[in-house]
């Protein structure tokens, strides 16, 4: 077996682990029992929680004051390493920070990275990662050939998160190196785009608007419908690029993944980049005039037909009824 | 500032219209026939033209990497108003990892001269691997903002909206940088027609991976092999019906029966 041991990128949102850090743990420990967490923060509130999911050690940089978490967490990784802990693999989420710190790390150590993945196995192979490609018809298992730290990234819900019931980790302090010029760049300040309602990746319901709304007016459709099922509101990349709704609407390859129990999809064509964001709903109903749209081959329930009349319709009756 | 010197790198894809397939022999996507700008960078090309006319004007050339020669997606930046081209064409790179296309990118803008700002896509269309931006920045020691949906220049720094999981954050970055923008930042232009009977005349200048002094890896090195392609399970499509007027009712029925209203 080629899996020593494992790291985490571990990422904290109001005050404790996120989903995906989780899933990610879960995953870990079952491939090595000796699983750290790295986090790019301070760890003393979430040691708890991280053990708890596997990690029997994090490192935590402390407070990165308005650093950006690619340069820095990078290099307080690459100097761990240096000091003569290596780690088999590094898993990160395949997100804004995790895409960062993996791309800086791959340079300082001459890694290369394996992304956008769902799976990983330590195989007579090596160590083998799975990419759904083509809108996730075809799966691709690709080996590191080289030697580790593999970098691997991983899309989120690709495990389940679930408790190991572990003990606190042990916390152990990773400075950050002088970055120089590479680590100029500086948060000066922090929106949160407030959201009504359950969050687009744990809604059970989820209700998606596309193109065929015609225009942005037409999004409070999407909007009226979602808050009745008491399910989330989201987009695809067209009407995001289009300024129609913020970026965190976006559901597909570059938005956000949805396994929700229904997701309704309103005149949405079903290209492959948001395909792969809502295949794994557990039912799908699609609403579009063109019956040839290929949200159709995968919709439990397609309707061929203008949302513009179908949505104010299904809203009235599902208003009737309270 | 007097004019900027700005680079922006660009993907030439296969046409995303067209289904993807792979190569038999080495499982990798097939890249031959004739290859498009890649959507994703016509932002980064508009968002680079319209900073320099901001900012005193200044150049905005492109710089690409293909193993074979192509230059046609270039040619559609240098429609849009790119002044010259570099195309780094070598077999040998066929098969790179993203870290050699970003260390073949880095060896070429330095070689290109100095740069105030390199703008990259997020990712490509086709690969979507989505590091090369952020590990050119390591190479070159610069800093680097990714997926900036707002960016401002201010003297000899930078102002750049960054996507975040919850909304965004504000990001102060000193030049020279590193940035990469979302799409749906700015509204790309369609090249005119004068722009394009222009950009048949614009330089192209051409390098190998040798020119460059980096060492191509190709497939041998990348560090990583497909070792197996398989078909995912199919989900089943279920029943389409034509919206008689009525086809509302059926979505509340289908709801019922998942007992989710």
């Amino acid at each position: 077996m080629a899996i020593n041991s494992i790291w985490v990128f571990a990422q904290t949102a109001g005050g404790a682990p996120t989903t995906g850090t989780l899933e990610l743990l879960t995953k870990a420990r079952s491939l090595s029992s000796n699983v750290s967490a790295f986090i790019g923060g301070d760890a003393s509130a979430v040691a708890g929680a991280l053990g708890e999911y596997g990690a029997t050690k994090v490192y935590a940089t402390g407070d990165l004051a308005g650093k950006l978490p690619g340069p820095a967490v990078s290099a307080a990784m690459k100097a761990i390493i240096d000091g003569g802990d290596s780690p088999s693999v590094i898993m990160f989420p395949q997100n804004y920070e995790g895409r960062d710190v993996m791309a800086r790390l791959s340079v300082k150590l001459n890694r290369t990275v394996l992304t956008n993945n769902t799976d990983i196995a330590d195989s007579a192979d090596g160590v083998v990662a799975t990419t759904p490609i083509f809108g996730g018809n075809t799966l691709v298992n690709t080996a590191f050939t080289g030697e580790g730290p593999h970098l691997v990234s991983f899309r989120p819900k690709s495990f389940a998160a679930e408790s190991a019931s572990g003990a606190a980790a042990s916390v152990v302090a990773a400075s950050v190196p002088d970055t120089g010029a590479a680590g100029a760049a500086r948060v000066t300040a922090v929106h949160v785009e407030e959201s009504t309602g359950p969050k687009l990746d744990e809604a059970n319901i989820v209700v998606s608007g596309g193109r065929g709304l015609g225009e942005a007016g037409s999004y409070s459709l999407v909007e009226d419908l979602a808050k009745l099922l008491k399910g989330a509101p989201g987009a695809s990349r067209a009407i995001v690029d289009a300024g129609w709704v913020p970026y965190s609407y976006q559901v597909g390859q570059t938005g956000k993944v949805v396994k929700p129990a229904v997701y309704i999809a309103a005149g949405i064509s079903g290209a492959t980049q948001h395909m792969v964001g809502m295949k794994g709903s557990k039912n799908i109903i699609a609403i579009n005039k063109d019956k040839e749209a290929p949200i159709f081959g995968v919709a439990d329930l397609g309707i061929v037909g203008d949302v513009h009349k179908v949505l104010p319709q299904l809203i009235e009756l599902l208003k009737s009824r309270g | 500032m007097e004019g900027m010197n700005i680079v922006v790198c660009v993907k030439q894809i296969p046409d995303p219209a067209t289904p993807g397939a792979l190569d038999g022999s080495t499982n990798a996507l097939k890249r031959d026939g004739k290859l498009i700008l890649d959507e994703s960078d016509a932002y980064g090309v508009e968002m680079a033209l319209q900073l320099a006319a901001a900012n005193g004007g200044g150049d905005v050339n492109i710089v690409s990497m293909a193993p074979n020669g192509e230059m046609s997606g270039m040619r559609t930046a240098l429609a849009m108003g790119a002044a010259k081209g570099v195309l780094i064409s070598d077999p040998a790179l066929a098969g790179s990892d993203a870290l050699t296309t970003a260390k073949v990118l880095a060896a070429a803008i330095q070689k290109m001269g100095s740069a105030d700002l390199i703008i990259a896509a997020t990712e490509s269309s086709d690969g979507y691997t989505g590091t090369v931006p952020e590990q050119m920045a390591e190479i070159l020691g610069l800093p680097s903002v990714t997926f900036a949906k707002k960016l401002t220049i201010n003297g000899s720094s930078l102002q750049a909206n960054r996507q975040t999981e919850e909304g965004y954050d504000e990001v102060e970055c000193p030049l020279p940088a590193v940035i990469s923008v979302t799409a749906g930042v700015v509204e790309p232009r369609y090249p005119s027609f004068k722009g394009i009977m222009a950009a048949k005349s614009k330089p192209i200048d051409t390098f190998t991976a040798a020119d460059l002094g980096v060492t191509p890896t190709g497939w041998a090195g990348a560090g990583q092999k497909v070792v197996a392609v398989t078909q995912a399970e199919a989900r089943q499509a279920g029943e389409v019906i034509e919206d008689d007027g009525t086809a509302f009712n059926k979505i509340v029925s289908f709801l019922e029966n998942l007992k989710v209203i």
